[in-house]
């Protein structure tokens, strides 16, 4: 059982006020809040171990290294990955995907397949068209359900000799979906594709094993995981990598470098061009080490419970739809009261201390199958509580009899 | 005091009566759902105003020296926001819209609902009000 009142006194942020109202945090899906060991970790970083990674011969450049190496192993540990090379560090998962996605430009020809699905955030869309766009390949796309699932048989129908990346987001950051990636991984590699999975939604919420797994690629985000802002990681199998062609040309990732022929690091640092961002992968582990200590099923098993509560309790608000209800889901829950446009219930509950996402939530393919112009969205995180969704449905209500 | 300006000082007046933000937005919800339609043909994607969570639609007229604005937005509380700019700047010269400052805004605490991270199409619908004004002017 945790103790999350205790989790709570971790997080300096939430004990403060928002418009006069105490703060009932809901846009956890967006970015999370920062527990102190990482707010110190970050500052910590500059008072006393500030140098740059993998260059000077002198103490402070070797303690940052160490630090910065240190993180990597942990995120190996994490993600149970068979190799600490095989954890690039990026500065988030939209950057993560790009790495890969601009390394397919030249890796694909005309007449090969990209398949991503309807229910994608946007910068595991785009990236994708760009990469068709110079390539000649073609993008298809797996069709949503009512419900918020993938169509698996559409799926089925598309994979060919022809599919040579296949790439899918583990959980949907608008619908809360949790897709089947085993299963898509293991029908995409038995036709010979690679498997990216945009676990940006997934990494603070569902433990992971990328041996097991078995995915090519595996991208996730510190800041949406109780982290800082601008790093992330793009896990991938060391063959995989090294297939792939370097994103960015700099320090750092060469071998050597001549006018007649520069050669390429190895992994990690082909892909580490230059200065990254130390501070933030320095407290990026603090970050992995907060989750571990309250350990994912714990935290997988109390989300449950909390998404399960509102889920019941927004219902019960006459009027409200829920996008999104596959039966297999995180805590993201998205929805409509009557015709109300969700900026209006945005606004007035924000004036109440909560702060809920609304909008596409870079989503647009989804509000378009579904016809809306956007939705209200709760995302959940391990600090939140039953008193707070509580606060929320009232809030939802006064907005509702305020707009109608 | 020109007659924009006048009707900013009304509009800061009629502001000044509200206690809290639950009045003001409730105010915000019925100047929504007052303001005149625009007319369906003009609902085109020329005059759309993307926002990110709201869109705007603005058309203008330019008849008898002055420019007559109609809009639209499919947020209510939105669409408040463009009935008080259309109470001040429509049917004005288009020399006063170019030059007018629209002081107002900070005045009855609606800064936030037009600062540029506000992706509600505010920000931009003054911008196009203020581009009509240049334009036919000249």
């Amino acid at each position: 059982m945790l103790n999350i009142s205790k989790i709570r006194a971790q997080f300096p942020i939430l004990s403060r006020k928002v418009n006069g109202q105490d703060l009932v945090y809901f846009d956890n899906g967006a970015t999370t809040q920062k527990p102190q060991s990482v707010i110190t970790a970050e500052s910590n970083y500059y008072q006393n171990e500030n140098s740059n990674v993998h260059r000077g011969v002198h103490f402070l450049s070797g303690l940052a290294t160490d630090k910065f190496e240190e993180t990597r192993i942990t995120i190996q540990n994490f993600i149970s990955a068979k190799h600490s090379h095989e954890i690039i560090f990026t500065k988030g998962t939209t950057d993560s995907i790009n790495i890969v996605a601009s390394g397919y430009r030249t890796l694909l020809n005309k007449g090969d397949e990209i398949i991503i699905s309807e229910l994608e955030h946007h910068s595991n869309i785009v990236p994708w068209q760009m990469c068709c766009e110079q390539s000649g390949a073609t993008l298809k796309v797996i069709p949503l359900l009512d419900n918020g699932s993938l169509d698996m048989i559409a799926f089925e129908n598309f994979l060919s000799e022809n599919t040579k990346l296949v790439s899918v987001s583990h959980i949907s950051n608008t619908l809360g979906t949790i897709n089947p990636i085993e299963e898509i991984i293991e029908k995409a590699q038995a036709v010979g594709a690679k498997v990216l999975i945009d676990g940006a939604q997934a990494a603070s919420h569902i433990s992971l094993n990328m041996q097991s797994l078995g995915a090519d690629f595996y991208c996730f985000s510190a800041h949406k995981m109780y982290g800082p802002t601008g790093v992330g990681v793009l896990y991938g199998k060391e063959d995989v990598l090294n297939e792939l062609p370097p994103y960015q040309g700099g320090g750092e990732m060469i071998k050597e470098v001549s006018f007649k022929k520069t050669t390429y690091a190895n992994l990690p640092h082909k892909f580490e061009a230059g200065t990254p961002n130390i501070a933030g992968v320095v407290a990026f582990k603090a970050a992995i080490d907060f989750i571990t200590e309250l350990g994912l099923s714990n935290i997988a098993k109390y989300e449950g419970e909390l998404l399960q509560y509102a889920t019941e309790e927004v219902l019960k608000i006459e009027g409200l739809k829920i996008y999104g209800t596959a039966k297999n889901k995180s805590g993201i829950i998205s929805f409509n009261i009557n015709e109300l446009h969700p900026y209006d219930i945005g606004m007035i509950v924000d004036k109440m201390g909560i702060a809920i996402r609304t909008g596409h939530h870079c989503t647009q393919p989804i509000m378009e199958r579904f016809n809306i112009p956007g939705t209200a969205r709760i995302s959940l995180a391990v600090y939140n509580t039953k008193e707070e969704i509580d606060i929320c449905i009232n809030a939802l209500k006064k907005a509702k009899m305020m707009l109608s | 005091m020109s007659t924009i300006q006048k009707i900013q000082a009304e509009i800061i007046e009629d502001f000044g009566m509200f206690d809290d933000w639950m009045q003001k937005y409730e105010y915000l919800i019925d100047l929504g759902k007052e303001l005149a339609p625009i007319k369906e043909q003009y609902k085109t994607e020329d005059n759309l105003i993307k926002g990110c969570q709201s869109r705007v639609w603005l058309h203008a007229e330019h008849t008898q020296g002055k420019i007559i604005f109609t809009a639209d937005s499919d947020a209510i509380m939105t669409k408040g926001i463009v009935a008080i700019l259309i109470n001040v700047l429509s049917n004005q010269t288009p020399k006063d819209i170019a030059t007018a400052k629209l002081d107002f805004i900070n005045e009855i605490g609606l800064k936030e609902q037009l600062s540029p991270t506000r992706a509600n199409g505010l920000v931009s619908m003054i911008k196009k009000m203020k581009l009509y004004a240049i334009a036919f002017n000249n």
